[in-house]
């Protein structure tokens, strides 16, 4: 018991625990609704990780949700709440998708310049949001969500212009292909790459099977380098400090105004370079007609609470979501449970990482019981 | 004189919703606790108003199931942040996230797999010469005057203001600062329930996936816009209100503007009244921050 309660009062136990209530709530729910909770786990899991494909397709869910998880980390550690991920990364997407589909450069240029307008776009909304608080000092959650909308129709406008519909579709143009991050993807292609993969079955179904991209690697450097930027320089320490106490920071000659300003627009920067990454690395490669929000940066968001808003946690938190989501799809296929339940187990989740008082308040519980244990047997040898 | 009647009651059918999720989110302001979840509490009434209104036939029981089950779940958000002293803001992003979750998985359960419902009995209509209006939208103009009325001129309110301004006062002269906000937080779940309610059988007749899209964080820039005041409130939702009545009435006819543009029309406005009137209004004092017994 000294192990569970020492590990109670450690770092990851909020995390554990609210992951285990947030399974414990979802078994609860398919129970109540007539479903069998065990088949659906292991549904979920053979769905997620039961072929070389389905791990290689976690890793590429992986990749949007921890470049937001990023972004919300980011903001958060600087004292803001960026709710506008989902926002940034569809202007993300929409920007690169104006951008790859009007420019035709040799791929080295038209990567980083696609990649670059999805920033840019992602960047420039966060911004904004930024810029509203700072000079007006509106709340940014109001504004981002408002921000998000705005974004919803605008790529819905764009998809349905004139310039960009592609005829009888409810999408975009895709992109041109010299935009593609795909790993070896017009190597695989070709008769030589079919050859090669045709004597090696799992490497063929990886390259083969899936859009596997540069993504989820250019991911994990991103959140290296936001984590390197927040403990190690200047002005990570600068845009803490904004965060952690305005007033003190304003003292000390720091500009309160600029730095939530460059702190929105780092995070909706890499919101929106993870819509850019999508449009380049996966299929259709291009913007569809949005019926409903589809919560890349609200999964990015449960990523950044769960990892304790630490940008090097998000990497293993967005493949758990990841796994859960793409998981969770075959969880309907199989056994025909709606695939809302792992909406409901992700809000449980990150409803008990908003209680950090939680993990502490079992840890006393169990430090309660120990010492009445140890009374209790102090008292009886004291008898004998 | 008939388009303007049309648009004065398009106006007001709209604002509804929203005048019932500011109403919760200012009693739950009002008493000291942010309430983000509101959009997620609005999405629980919607499912559960046109469910019961479906399977009972009688609207009015899909009404009070819909503030039933709005604050049950405005009761976790209460136990977060009153009684875990929970940051109030993750609370109520994580509600937002589980209310559309749950609210999907019991319309599949319920109706056979869609995400929508069948369409579902209404609330009556109250019709006078040729202003046609919802029954809901006289009774979100009664429990804003009752909401006033409660907040400035009853010892309630007084104590309500009081937990929302300085909770530390408000408990050396024997207010029980965690039973009022509890109080304010489940009153402000039922009030976004009703929220939900009045768009899915009064202005819609059945759920649907989209049918609460960002209201409930319009109303809380209604509640911000009206100074936290039940009546500013109200006018602040007529505004947001109008705008969707323009969208509606400017994207029937063969209008110059895409309606994807026009779609854009509510939220931008709000966004362009927050720049323009925030500076002038100021939140409760305690509004957001927990109360724990003893602390200074």
């Amino acid at each position: 018991m000294r192990g569970l309660e020492k590990f109670l009062r450690g770092r990851f136990a909020a995390a554990a625990i609210a992951v285990l209530i947030g399974l414990l709530v979802a078994a609860i729910v398919l129970i109540a609704a007539g479903y069998d909770p065990i088949a659906s786990f292991a549904a979920l899991i053979t769905g997620a990780f039961g072929r070389p494909k389905y791990i290689t397709n976690v890793f590429i869910k992986a990749t949007p949700i921890l470049l937001t998880g990023v972004s919300v980390a980011f903001a958060f550690k600087t004292g803001l709440f960026n709710i506008g991920a989902e926002g940034q990364y569809i202007l993300g997407t929409v920007l690169a998708t104006i951008v790859g589909v009007k420019l035709n450069l040799p791929m080295p240029l038209q990567v980083p310049v696609v990649l670059l307008s999805g920033i840019a776009g992602g960047a420039a909304l966060g911004a904004f949001v930024g810029w509203l608080k700072a000079r007006f000092g509106i709340h940014e959650v109001i504004t981002s969500i408002m921000c998000n909308w705005i974004a919803f129709y605008l790529c819905n406008f764009v998809v349905m212009s004139n310039t960009f519909h592609k005829p009888n579709s409810q999408s975009a143009l895709p992109v041109n292909p010299s935009s593609y991050t795909m790993i070896l993807g017009s190597w695989k292609k070709s008769e030589a790459g079919k050859e090669f993969l045709a004597g090696m079955p799992w490497l063929r179904e990886v390259l083969l099977k899936t859009d596997l991209n540069a993504g989820f690697i250019i991911a994990v450097l991103v959140a290296v380098l936001i984590s390197w930027v927040l403990t190690r320089t200047k002005l990570g320490y600068e845009l803490r400090a904004v965060g952690f106490n305005r007033d003190a920071a304003r003292f000390s000659g720091i500009s309160v105004e600029s730095n939530i300003v460059l702190s929105m627009l780092i995070a909706g920067g890499i919101s929106g370079f993870a819509g850019a990454l999508a449009i380049t690395g996966t299929s259709p490669h291009t913007i569809t007609l949005l019926a409903a929000m589809e919560g890349y940066g609200f999964n990015g968001m449960s990523v950044a609470f769960i990892a304790g808003c630490a940008p090097i946690g998000c990497i293993p938190a967005s493949i758990m979501f990841a796994a859960l989501i793409y998981g969770g799809m075959s969880v309907q296929q199989a056994l025909g449970v709606p695939s809302d339940i792992i909406n409901i187990t992700i809000g449980t989740i990150v409803f008990f990482t908003a209680l950090p008082g939680i993990a502490p308040y079992f840890a006393d519980k169990i430090k309660q019981r120990r010492e009445a244990k140890e009374l209790a047997n102090g008292t009886k040898a004291g008898e004998a | 004189m008939d388009s303007f009647i049309l648009l004065l009651s398009i106006t007001l059918m709209y604002s509804t919703p929203l005048v019932f999720g500011a109403l919760g989110g200012v009693i739950s302001e009002r008493s000291g606790v942010t309430n983000i979840g509101i959009e997620g509490m609005m999405v629980i009434g919607a499912i559960a108003a046109a469910a019961g209104s479906y399977f009972t036939g009688n609207p009015w029981i899909g009404f009070l199931m819909a503030g039933i089950c709005g604050a049950i779940v405005a009761l976790l958000h209460a136990v977060a942040s009153v009684s875990f002293a929970a940051d109030q803001t993750i609370s109520g992003v994580a509600i937002n996230l589980l209310a559309p979750g749950i609210a999907l998985f019991a319309c599949r359960q319920l109706f056979e797999g869609a995400a929508m419902s069948p369409i579902a009995p209404k609330l009556p209509g109250v019709v006078h010469g040729h202003m046609s209006l919802n029954v809901t939208t006289l009774i979100a103009l009664i429990f804003a005057a009752i909401m006033w009325f409660v907040l400035y001129k009853t010892k309630w309110g007084l104590r309500i203001r009081a937990v929302g301004e300085h909770p530390q006062a408000a408990d050396t002269l024997g207010i029980d600062v965690y039973k009022v906000r509890y109080a304010c937080v489940l009153i402000s779940g039922m009030f976004a329930g009703f929220g939900g309610a009045s768009m899915t059988i009064a202005i819609i007749s059945q759920f649907t996936q989209t049918a609460i899209s960002g209201h409930g964080f319009i109303a809380m820039a209604a509640v911000i816009f009206g100074k936290w005041h039940p009546f500013g409130a109200y006018g602040a939702c007529l505004l947001f209100g109008f705008t969707q009545a323009l969208v509606i009435l400017l994207g029937g006819g063969d209008f110059v503007v895409p309606s994807q543009i026009l779609s854009m029309l509510p939220y931008a406005m709000t966004i362009i009244v927050l720049v323009l009137f925030v500076g002038r209004s100021v939140a409760p004092k305690a509004d957001g921050v927990p109360y724990v017994k003893g602390s200074r």
